[in-house]
C-alpha cells in the first residue's frame, strides 16, 4: 500500500517535471514552428537567476516564480530580436543558430559562475509515508505543473490574447491579414516561452546541482516530448509527458534509473516511427 | 563538377604531397594528426548532408562507435588490422539499420534530427553507465565514464609488434584522408552520387522518376557512417584512451559547425572547416580569457546569420566573379536567347 | 481494339468524413489520350494521385497492364514505365537542364545510353540553348517543358499529366501540345486540366468528375454540349 502511494507520487512527479521542462519549448514550437535548441540553457539560466537572487537575500519563492521567469524572458526577447527573427520559416537554420546560442550561453555561464556545481536546498521538508521517505518538494512541482496547464488553457481559451495566439498558430498569414502583426505576436510568444523555460529551470533548480552544462540534460527530453506531442499544444504536452513519464518511471522502478532514461528515449524513437505526426496528430484532433 | 576523375586524382596527390611536406614545418605532427582525423569526420557529414541532404545530428555516434569498436576488437584480437576493418563495418551496419528505420518511415528533416540526436544520447547514456565489471565484451571492459585505456594501437598488418606511431602515424592518416577524399570524389561522379544529389534537390521528383529514395538515402547514410567510423578508429589510435564524451551532443554539434563554416555542397569545405576550427580551438585552449564553448557557439550563430553557405563556396564565388572568365562568359551567352524569348512571348 | 492499360475498380478515397473520390471505375486503352475535367474538388486530382501512387486509396483496386498496383509507391509505378508530371513544376532547381533529364534517363539506361537519350530529348524539345542552365533560373514555361522532357526520356507507355498548361503562354502551350501528341504515338496519356481551350485543342475522349464520381465519359464535343456538364462545370465557372 505504502509503496504504491510512493510509486504513484513518483509517477505524477515524473509527468509533472516533463510538462514543466517542455512547456516553454512547446509554446515556441507550437506557435512559431521554431525549435529552440537553447531551451535547456534558458532553463539553466533560470536556475542561476534563482540561486543568485536567493544568495542576495530574496525569498526563494519570489526568486523562482517571478524573478527567474522575468530575467530569462528578457534574455529570450533579446535573442528573438537579434537572431531568431531573421530566420523565420527556415526551420533547420533556426535549429542550428539556437544550437550555437546554446553553446554560447554555456560558455557565458562558465565564465560568470565557473565550472563548479552550485545549488540551493529545497524549501519544503520531506515526510514519511509508512516506511518510505518522500520528498515534499515533489508535491510542489506537481502543483506548479497543474497550475501551469490550467493557466495556459484558460489564457488560450478565454482571453483575447489567447484567441489571437490560437489564430496565429493556425494561419499566421490570415492573422496578419486581419491586422495583427505577426512580428509582435512572435516577439510576445518568444518572451512567454522563454519565461516558461526560466520558470521550469528555477523550480527544478533546488532538486539538481547546477552546472553550466545542465541544460543538456533537459533539451533532449523537452525536444522529444514536444515533437511526440504533435500539433495540439496542451493536449499534446499532457499526453506525451504522461506517456514518457510513466515509461520512465516503470523502467526506473523495475530496473534502474539509467535504464529508465534509456527506455524513455527508445520509446520516443518507436513512437515517432509509428506516429510521425505525433500523438495529437492521430488522437485528440482539434483539441487545444 | 568540372574535369575528370583522373584530374581529381592528380590534384589530390599534388596537394596532399605538398601539405605533408609543408605543414609539419609549422605545426607538430601530433596536432596535425588529430586535425586530419577531424577533417575526415567533417567529410563524412559533408558527404551525407551537403550532397545527400541528410542532416544528421548524431554523426558523433558513428565516430564514437568506430572508436569503441576498434578499441574493443583490438583488446580481444591483439592486432590492429581486423579491428580497423570492423571499425568501418560496425558503424556502417548500425547506420544502415537506423537509416532504414527512419527513411522507410518517411520522416521529415525535423524528426530525422530528433531521432539521430536521441540515438546519440542513448549511446552516450548507455556507455556512460557501463563502469561496472559486468559490462565486458570478450576481454574488454567497457569502463563507463572511466573509458577504455590500454588497447593495441595501429601496427603493420600481420606483425603486432611493429607499431605505427608518431610521425609515421601522421603519414598514414594523411594518406588515408587523401584516399577517402578520392573515393568520395569518385562516388560523387558516379551515377550513385549524381542520383543522391538529385534526391537532395527534389525527393518527390526523383521518386516519380522511378528511384527508390528510401533505399538510396539509407545507403548514403551508411557510407557516411563508415567514413565516420574510420575516423573514429584513427582517433582511438591517436588518443590511446576512449571516453564516452566521443558520443556527446557537443561533439555532434562541432561536426555540424565544421560543415557550415567550411561550406556545404563542397568536398573541401567540411575538411577545411574541421581542421581550421579544431586548430582554432587548440589555440584558444591555450588562453583562458574567453571561454572556448562561447566562441564556438558565436561562430555558429554568426555563420548561420551572415554566411550560411560557408567559407569555401563564398571564396570560390568571389574568385569566379573577380578572376574567372568562364562563368561570366557563360551567363552572357545564356541570358541573351532567353531575353529574346520573353520579349516575343 | 487496343488492350486496356489502366483500369480501376471502385476506387474510393476518404479523408476523414470527406469522400474525395467515390467508387470510380475507369478504363484506359493503349495509346489513348484522355482528359479529366471537373470543377475544383471534383476528385480528379485525388484520382490522379492514387493512380500515380502518391496516395493509397481507401478502397478499390488499380490495375496497370493486368498487374495490381493499388498499394504501390510512386517509384514503383514510375519504374514500371509510367511518366508522371505533378501540378506544380517539380524539378531539381540547382541542377542543369542536362543533369535533370540525364537523371531521368539514367533510371532506365546505363550512363552512356543515358547521355545519348538526354541529347536526343534536348534536341527534340529545343532545349539546346539552355541545356547548361540551372533549372532555378529558367522561366516557368521552360521549366514545364523540361519536366515534360523528364517524362518523355523514360519512353513511358503511360503518361500522367496534372494541369500541364497552367500558367503558360500561348506559344508555350502550342509547343507542349506538339510534344504531347508525339508522346501519344507510343503512350497512353491522362491529362488533368482546367483550361477548356487547351482541352478542346487536344482531347478526343473526356471524363467528367463531379463530387468525387464520374459524371460522364464521352467525346469532347458531346461533353461540351451536354447540359448537365455545362451546369456543374461551365455554369459555375461563369
Amino acid at each position: 500500500m505504502d509503496l504504491s502511494v510512493v510509486i504513484l507520487v513518483e509517477m505524477l512527479y515524473a509527468v509533472a517535471s516533463l510538462i514543466l521542462i517542455s512547456s516553454g519549448l512547446a509554446v515556441v514550437f507550437g506557435m512559431m514552428k521554431v525549435i529552440n535548441l537553447a531551451h535547456g540553457e534558458f532553463m539553466m539560466m533560470g536556475g542561476y537567476a534563482t540561486i543568485t537572487a536567493v544568495n542576495l537575500g530574496i525569498n526563494i519563492f519570489l526568486a523562482m516564480l517571478v524573478i527567474a521567469p522575468l530575467v530569462v524572458g528578457l534574455i529570450g526577447l533579446a535573442v528573438e530580436r537579434l537572431v531568431i527573427r531573421h530566420l523565420y520559416g527556415r526551420l533547420v537554420d533556426t535549429m542550428l543558430a539556437t544550437w550555437g546560442l546554446s553553446l554560447f550561453f554555456i560558455g557565458l555561464a562558465t565564465m560568470i559562475f565557473g565550472n563548479t556545481t552550485t545549488g540551493i536546498s529545497t524549501p519544503i521538508p520531506g515526510f514519511a509515508i509508512g516506511n518510505y521517505q518522500i520528498n515534499g518538494y515533489n508535491f510542489f512541482i506537481i502543483v506548479v505543473a497543474i497550475l501551469l496547464l490550467v493557466a495556459m488553457l484558460v489564457i488560450l481559451k478565454n482571453t483575447r490574447a489567447g484567441l489571437i495566439a490560437r489564430g496565429t498558430m493556425q494561419r499566421s498569414d490570415m492573422a496578419a491579414a486581419l491586422g495583427y502583426s505577426p512580428d509582435r505576436i512572435y516577439m510576445a510568444t518568444f518572451f512567454c516561452g522563454s519565461a516558461l523555460s526560466g520558470l521550469a529551470g528555477a523550480v527544478l533548480a533546488p532538486l539538481v546541482g547546477l552546472v553550466p552544462t545542465s541544460g543538456g540534460a533537459y533539451i533532449a527530453k523537452a525536444f522529444i516530448t514536444v515533437i511526440a506531442g504533435g500539433p495540439s499544444l496542451i493536449a499534446g504536452l499532457f499526453s506525451s509527458a504522461g506517456f514518457f513519464g510513466i515509461v520512465n518511471q516503470v523502467f526506473t522502478f523495475a530496473i534502474s534509473p539509467v535504464i529508465g532514461e534509456v527506455a524513455l528515449l527508445i520509446a520516443a524513437v518507436v513512437l515517432l516511427r509509428l506516429l510521425p505526426q505525433g500523438i495529437t496528430g492521430k488522437f485528440f484532433k482539434g483539441k487545444l | 563538377m568540372q574535369g575528370s576523375l583522373s584530374n581529381d586524382a592528380i590534384k589530390i596527390i599534388l596537394i596532399t604531397g605538398f601539405l605533408i611536406w609543408v605543414m609539419p614545418l609549422m605545426i607538430s605532427t601530433y596536432t596535425l594528426t588529430i586535425l586530419i582525423v577531424y577533417g575526415m569526420l567533417g567529410l563524412s557529414l559533408g558527404l551525407i548532408w551537403g550532397f545527400g541532404g541528410i542532416l544528421c545530428f548524431g554523426q558523433a555516434a558513428f565516430f564514437g562507435l568506430g572508436a569503441y569498436t576498434y578499441a574493443i576488437a583490438a583488446i580481444n584480437v591483439g592486432e590492429s588490422t581486423a579491428p580497423m576493418i570492423l571499425a568501418v563495418l560496425v558503424p556502417a551496419g548500425f547506420a544502415a539499420l537506423l537509416g532504414a528505420m527512419m527513411f522507410y518511415g518517411r520522416l521529415n528533416d525535423v524528426y530525422l534530427g530528433v531521432i539521430t540526436l536521441v540515438v546519440t544520447l542513448i549511446l552516450f547514456k548507455f556507455i556512460n553507465s557501463t563502469a561496472g565489471p559486468q559490462y565486458v565484451i570478450g576481454n574488454a571492459r567497457l569502463g563507463g565514464f572511466n573509458g577504455i585505456p590500454g588497447f593495441q594501437t595501429l601496427n603493420i598488418p600481420g606483425s603486432p609488434e611493429a607499431y605505427i606511431w608518431g610521425d609515421s602515424y601522421f603519414y598514414v592518416c594523411a594518406v588515408l584522408l587523401a584516399v577517402v577524399f578520392f573515393l568520395v570524389s569518385a562516388l560523387l561522379r558516379s551515377s550513385f552520387g549524381r542520383i543522391a544529389v538529385g534526391i537532395r534537390e527534389n525527393e518527390t521528383r526523383m521518386s516519380l522518376m522511378g528511384y527508390d529514395v528510401r533505399a538510396r538515402k539509407t545507403a548514403l547514410f551508411a557510407v557516411g557512417a563508415a567514413i565516420a567510423g574510420l575516423a573514429g578508429a584513427l582517433f582511438a589510435n591517436w588518443a590511446e584512451i576512449l571516453t564516452p564524451s566521443l558520443f556527446s551532443l557537443g561533439q555532434s554539434a562541432e561536426i555540424i559547425i565544421w560543415c557550415i563554416v567550411g561550406g556545404l555542397g563542397t568536398r573541401m569545405g567540411p575538411v577545411l572547416g574541421a581542421a581550421g576550427l579544431a586548430y582554432l580551438k587548440f589555440l584558444l585552449g591555450q588562453q583562458s580569457a574567453v571561454d572556448n564553448t562561447l566562441i564556438t557557439g558565436l561562430i555558429l550563430v554568426l555563420f548561420v546569420l551572415f554566411l550560411p553557405k560557408g567559407v569555401v563556396p563564398a571564396v570560390a564565388g568571389l574568385w569566379k566573379v573577380s578572376f574567372g572568365r568562364r562563368p561570366l562568359g557563360r551567363t552572357h551567352h545564356q541570358r541573351r536567347p532567353r531575353n529574346r524569348e520573353r520579349v516575343s512571348g | 481494339m487496343a488492350e486496356t492499360v489502366l483500369e480501376t475498380h471502385g476506387l474510393t478515397m476518404r479523408f476523414g468524413g470527406v469522400v474525395a473520390s467515390n467508387n470510380v471505375d475507369f478504363k484506359l486503352r493503349a495509346r489513348e489520350l484522355r482528359c479529366l475535367i471537373g470543377p475544383n474538388g471534383a476528385g480528379k486530382s485525388t484520382f490522379f494521385k492514387c493512380v500515380a501512387g502518391l496516395q493509397t486509396p481507401t478502397e478499390g483496386e488499380i490495375y496497370m497492364r493486368g498487374v495490381e498496383t493499388t498499394r504501390w509507391m510512386p517509384h514503383q509505378v514510375a519504374a514500371s514505365g509510367v511518366g508522371i508530371k505533378t501540378q506544380t513544376p517539380n524539378v531539381m532547381d540547382s541542377l542543369s537542364v542536362f543533369e535533370n533529364i540525364w537523371l531521368a534517363a539514367r533510371r532506365f539506361h546505363d550512363p552512356k545510353d543515358a547521355n545519348r537519350k538526354t541529347q536526343d530529348i534536348i534536341e527534340r524539345l529545343a532545349l539546346g540553348s539552355i541545356a547548361k542552365d540551372d533549372l532555378g533560373r529558367l522561366a516557368h514555361g521552360e521549366r514545364q517543358r523540361v519536366e515534360l522532357g523528364l517524362v518523355a526520356v523514360g519512353d513511358p507507355w503511360l503518361v500522367l499529366l496534372d494541369e500541364p498548361a497552367a500558367g503558360m503562354s500561348a506559344e508555350d502551350v502550342e509547343r507542349m501540345t506538339r510534344i504531347i501528341h508525339e508522346m501519344n504515338k507510343t503512350a497512353a496519356i491522362i491529362i488533368v486540366e482546367h483550361d477548356m481551350q487547351f482541352i478542346r485543342s487536344i482531347a478526343k475522349m473526356v471524363t467528367v468528375f463531379h463530387q468525387g464520381e464520374v459524371l460522364m465519359e464521352d467525346h469532347v464535343d458531346r461533353v461540351m454540349s451536354d447540359p448537365t456538364v455545362r451546369n456543374v462545370y461551365l455554369g459555375k465557372k461563369n
